[in-house]
C-alpha cells in the first residue's frame, strides 16, 4: 500500500492539469498547482530516501505483472531525477510576480498552469516508469506541453522557435519510436529490463545497431546535444524566462538519464563503449559543444541568448562526462544534471527578474543596473562564477569529478580542453558582469526609477543561487547520489 | 464567404443532415457501447460523435452549434473526460488495488465483472475527452477572424 | 544477404524507408509550415506502418476473439491465428500523439500568420531580419 506513492507522483499532476481547467480561477489554480508539485516534491523525497543504498521499488499498473504490464520501476537514479524535477518545478512555480505584467492573460492562465503540470508529470513519468514505449508517450506529453509554453513566450519569433522545436522534437521522437520498435521485434518485450536481459547486442545484428542509432539520434536532438542543438538557442531565448528556467533546469536532464539509461542498461557499456567505441563520436562532439557553444555565447549581446548557448556547452560537459562510461566520470556527469539545473534555473530566473525591472536583456540594456539592483545582480554574478568553475560553487564539483573521470580514462588532452574552455565561460560571465557593474547606461537607457525585483521573484532565485554555493561546499547529498546512480548504471541496472 | 452561406441554404443537403447528423451521433454512441466486447471504444466513438456536430455546424452554421454546445462545456468536458478516466485509477486504489486495477473495482465478485466495470468507465471517459477535445479545436481553429486575432482563441497578449 | 532478397523478403521496409524520406525531405524542403507538418505526417505514418508490419503473422487475422473458435491447439474447435494485437495497441496511442502534434502544429502556424502575415518559412525569416 505504501508502493502507491510512486504512481502518486505522475498521477497527480497528471489529474491535477485537468482540475486546473476545471477550476478556472487564476490565483486558485496558483496555488492548486503550487500544492501539487509540492505533494510530488515529498513523494520524490521519500523516495529516495527509500531506495538510497541499493533498494529498488517496482509497482504494477492496473495489477498486472510485468513484463505483460507497465511496471514503474524507482531506483536510486529515478529517484535523483524525481527530485530533480520537482524540486525545480516547485521553485520555478514559487517565483511570481504579484501585479507585473503577465505574459498569459488572466482569463487563460489556468490553462498555462495545466500545461504546465501536464509538462512536470511528463518528465516525471519519463523518469518513473520501466516501459519503453510509456517512456515515448510521456515524453511526447512532455515534449508537446513544453512547445506550447515556448510559444507563450510573446514576442513573435516565439511562435516561430515553438514550431521549430515541434519539428526537430516530433522527428527526435518518431526516431525513439522507431527505435523502440526495433527492440521490441528483436526482444518480444517493451519492459526495459525485460529488453535488456533479451538483447544481445553484436555489431553484426544490424537491426539491433539500427535500433541503438535512432534511440541515440532521437534523445540527442531532445537533448539538444552538439550538431543538434539548433532548436535550443531560440526556444529558450524566446521562451518566457519562467518557462526556460524550467526546461533548461528539467527536460534536457530528464532527455539525459534517457540516454544513460538506453546506453548502459539496455545495450550495456562493454557493447556501446567496447565493441563499438561509441565514444570515439560522442567524446569529440561534447568538446566541440563545450568549445563552439561557448564561443557561439561570448559574441551574443543578449543575456538569453547566452546563457541558452551556455546550456549547449554545459550539456557537452554531461554527455563528456557519459563517453567516460567510467564510475567518476558518470558521477561527474550525473551531478551535472543536478549543478546545472541549480545554477542555470538560477540564472534564467534572473533574467526574470531582470526583464520584470528593465524590460530588456540586452547588454547594452544591462549597463549599470548593478547599482541600481544589486541583489538581482549578485545572483547573476554568483550564478555566473559556478558556471566558470570556480571552487566554492557547484559548477567546480561537476568540473573536479569530470576531469578526475577523464584522467582516469586516460584523455589528458580531453581534461586540459575542459579547463581552457572553462576560460571562455569566464569570457562570456565576464562580458555580463562587466555591463552589469562597470558600464555606464547610455543616455537613453538612463532609468533612475529602476528599483530591486520585488521579494516574490528574489527568493525563488536566491534559493537556487545559494543552493548553487551550498552543494559546491558540501557534496554528500548531491555527488553520493550520483556515484550511487552511476554504480548503478554501470552494472546495467536501472 | 458566399459559397458557405449558398450551400447552407440548399435544401438537400439541410434536409439529408436532418436525418443524418442524428443518425450519426447514434452511431457514435453505438460504437462506444459496443467497445465493451466488440471493435469499438472511446477514441473511437468520440472523433464519430465530433464529427457529427462539426456536420451540423458546417451546414446550419456556428451559431446553432454553440447553442447546443458551447464552448466553454468543451473545455469542461474536455478536463472532465481525463478526470473521469484518472478517477477510476484512484478509486481502484483506494479499494485496495493498484492504480487502474480494475478488478479492485467489484472485490465482492471474484470473476471480470470489476474489469467490465472499470473498461467502460474510462472507455466513457475517453469518448468524452476525445469528442470535446474534437470540437474545441474545430471551435479554435473556425472562430478565427482571418488575417488576425479571432473571437475565441486570440493569441497570447504581445507586450 | 544478396541484393535481391534483400528487396524480395524485405520491400515492407523499403516502402517505409521511402515514405520516411519522402516525409523528412518536405519537412527540410519545404518553406510553407503546412506542408512541413503535412511532411512531419507522413514521417510519422511510416513509423507507424513500420509498427503495423511487424505485427502481421503470415495467415493470420484480425485479434477478436471468434465464436467457437480458439487460439492455438483448441480441442474439437476451428485453429484461428491472430496477428500480434500489441504493436496495433501502440499505434493507436502513436496515432493520437501525431494527431496532438498536428493539431499544435498547425495552431502555431495559425498564429505565426497572424504575427507575421505569411506561412512561408523564408518569407518571415526574411522579416525577422529587416525588424530584427
Amino acid at each position: 500500500m505504501r508502493d502507491q506513492i510512486v504512481v502518486l507522483a505522475v498521477v497527480l499532476p497528471l489529474l491535477a492539469a485537468p482540475a486546473c481547467v476545471l477550476l478556472r480561477h487564476p490565483r486558485v489554480t496558483r496555488l492548486f498547482s503550487l500544492g501539487v508539485v509540492a505533494a510530488c516534491f515529498a513523494i520524490a523525497v521519500a523516495l529516495l530516501v527509500e531506495v538510497r543504498g541499493g533498494n529498488v521499488i517496482s509497482y504494477q499498473l492496473g495489477g498486472w505483472p510485468p513484463p505483460l504490464g507497465i511496471e514503474y520501476r524507482v531506483s536510486v537514479i529515478n529517484a535523483y531525477l524525481l527530485v530533480l524535477v520537482t524540486a525545480m518545478a516547485l521553485v520555478v512555480l514559487s517565483f511570481h510576480s504579484s501585479g507585473g505584467p503577465h505574459r498569459v492573460p488572466e482569463r487563460r492562465r489556468h490553462l498555462y498552469y495545466a500545461v504546465f503540470l501536464l509538462c512536470i508529470s511528463g518528465l516525471l513519468g519519463i523518469t518513473i516508469t520501466g516501459d519503453a514505449f510509456n517512456i515515448f508517450v510521456f515524453l511526447e506529453i512532455s515534449s508537446l506541453s513544453s512547445y506550447i509554453l515556448v510559444s507563450l513566450g510573446g514576442h513573435r519569433r516565439a511562435v516561430m522557435s515553438a514550431f521549430y522545436y515541434l519539428v526537430m522534437g516530433t522527428i527526435g521522437g518518431v526516431f525513439f519510436m522507431l527505435g523502440v520498435g526495433l527492440l521490441y521485434q528483436a526482444t518480444g518485450t517493451l519492459n526495459l529490463r525485460d529488453i535488456a536481459a533479451r538483447l544481445e547486442p553484436s555489431l553484426d545484428d544490424r537491426s539491433t545497431l539500427l535500433a541503438l542509432a535512432l534511440l541515440v539520434v532521437g534523445i540527442s536532438i531532445k537533448l539538444a546535444v552538439f550538431p543538434l542543438h539548433h532548436w535550443l538557442p531560440n526556444a529558450y531565448s524566446f521562451a518566457p524566462p519562467k518557462v526556460s528556467a524550467f526546461l533548461a533546469a528539467t527536460a534536457t536532464k530528464v532527455s539525459f538519464y534517457l540516454l544513460a539509461m538506453i546506453l548502459f542498461t539496455i545495450f550495456g557499456a562493454p557493447f556501446v563503449f567496447g565493441e563499438l567505441q561509441l565514444h570515439m563520436v560522442l567524446m569529440p562532439l561534447s568538446i566541440l559543444a563545450m568549445f563552439l557553444a561557448s564561443g557561439a555565447a561570448i559574441f551574443q549581446t543578449d543575456l538569453r541568448r547566452l546563457l541558452a548557448y551556455s546550456s549547449v556547452a554545459q550539456i557537452g560537459y554531461m554527455t563528456l562526462g557519459l563517453s567516460t562510461a567510467n564510475a567518476v566520470g558518470l558521477a561527474g556527469g550525473l551531478v551535472h544534471l543536478f549543478n546545472h539545473a541549480v545554477m542555470k534555473g538560477g540564472l534564467f530566473l534572473v533574467v526574470a527578474c531582470l526583464l520584470y525591472r528593465v524590460g530588456s536583456v540586452h547588454l547594452d540594456a544591462l549597463a549599470g543596473v548593478g547599482r541600481r539592483m544589486p541583489l538581482s545582480s549578485a545572483a547573476l554574478v554568483v550564478g555566473g562564477l559556478s558556471l566558470i568553475g570556480v571552487p566554492g560553487t557547484v559548477g567546480f564539483v561537476s568540473k573536479w569529478y569530470l576531469v578526475s573521470g577523464v584522467l582516469e580514462r586516460g584523455w589528458t588532452a580531453a581534461a586540459v580542453l575542459i579547463l581552457l574552455s572553462s576560460l571562455l565561460a569566464l569570457v562570456y560571465v565576464g562580458r555580463v558582469v562587466e555591463a552589469l557593474y562597470f558600464r555606464r547606461p547610455a543616455a537613453d537607457h538612463v532609468r533612475p526609477d529602476l528599483r530591486e525585483a520585488p521579494l516574490g521573484m528574489l527568493a525563488p532565485t536566491w534559493i537556487l543561487i545559494a543552493a548553487a554555493v551550498v552543494f559546491g561546499l558540501t557534496t554528500d547529498w548531491t555527488y553520493g547520489v550520483a556515484a550511487e546512480a552511476a554504480e548503478l548504471l554501470l552494472q546495467g541496472g536501472i | 464567404m458566399r459559397s458557405t452561406s449558398r450551400v447552407r441554404e440548399m435544401p438537400v443537403l439541410r434536409v439529408i443532415a436532418r436525418a443524418l447528423v442524428p443518425m450519426i451521433l447514434l452511431f457514435g454512441l453505438y460504437v462506444q457501447f459496443h467497445g465493451d466486447f466488440g471493435p469499438g471504444g472511446g477514441f473511437q466513438a468520440g472523433v464519430i460523435f465530433a464529427a457529427g456536430l462539426i456536420v451540423y455546424a458546417l451546414i446550419f452554421g456556428l451559431g446553432a452549434l454553440r447553442r447546443v454546445v458551447p464552448p466553454i462545456l468543451t473545455e469542461r468536458l474536455m478536463a472532465a473526460g481525463v478526470l473521469l478516466y484518472g478517477a477510476v485509477g484512484v478509486v481502484a486504489m483506494f479499494l485496495g488495488g493498484e492504480f487502474l486495477d480494475y478488478s479492485a473495482l467489484d472485490p465482492l465478485t471474484t470473476g471480470h465483472h470489476g474489469q467490465h466495470l472499470g473498461i467502460i468507465a474510462i472507455e466513457l471517459g475517453v469518448g468524452i475527452a476525445v469528442a470535446s477535445t474534437i470540437m474545441r479545436v474545430y471551435y479554435a481553429f473556425v472562430s478565427r477572424r482571418p488575417g488576425g486575432a479571432g473571437a475565441a482563441e486570440a493569441p497570447g497578449d504581445t507586450p | 544477404m544478396s541484393l535481391p532478397e534483400a528487396f524480395s523478403g524485405l520491400w515492407a521496409y523499403w516502402l517505409i524507408i521511402a515514405l520516411m524520406m519522402v516525409g523528412l525531405y518536405i519537412v527540410i524542403a519545404r518553406d510553407n509550415l503546412v506542408k512541413k507538418v503535412m511532411g512531419l505526417n507522413i514521417f510519422q505514418a511510416a513509423a507507424i506502418l513500420f509498427y503495423v508490419t511487424m505485427a502481421k503473422v503470415a495467415g493470420g487475422t484480425a485479434p477478436i476473439v471468434q465464436e467457437g473458435a480458439e487460439h492455438g491447439g483448441g480441442h474439437g474447435t476451428a485453429e484461428v491465428v491472430y496477428s500480434n494485437p500489441l504493436p496495433h495497441v501502440l499505434m493507436l496511442t502513436a496515432i493520437v500523439v501525431g494527431v496532438a502534434t498536428t493539431a499544435l502544429a498547425l495552431a502555431l502556424a495559425v498564429r505565426i500568420h497572424g504575427e507575421y502575415g505569411t506561412v512561408e518559412e523564408d518569407e518571415a525569416v526574411a522579416w525577422d531580419m529587416e525588424h530584427g
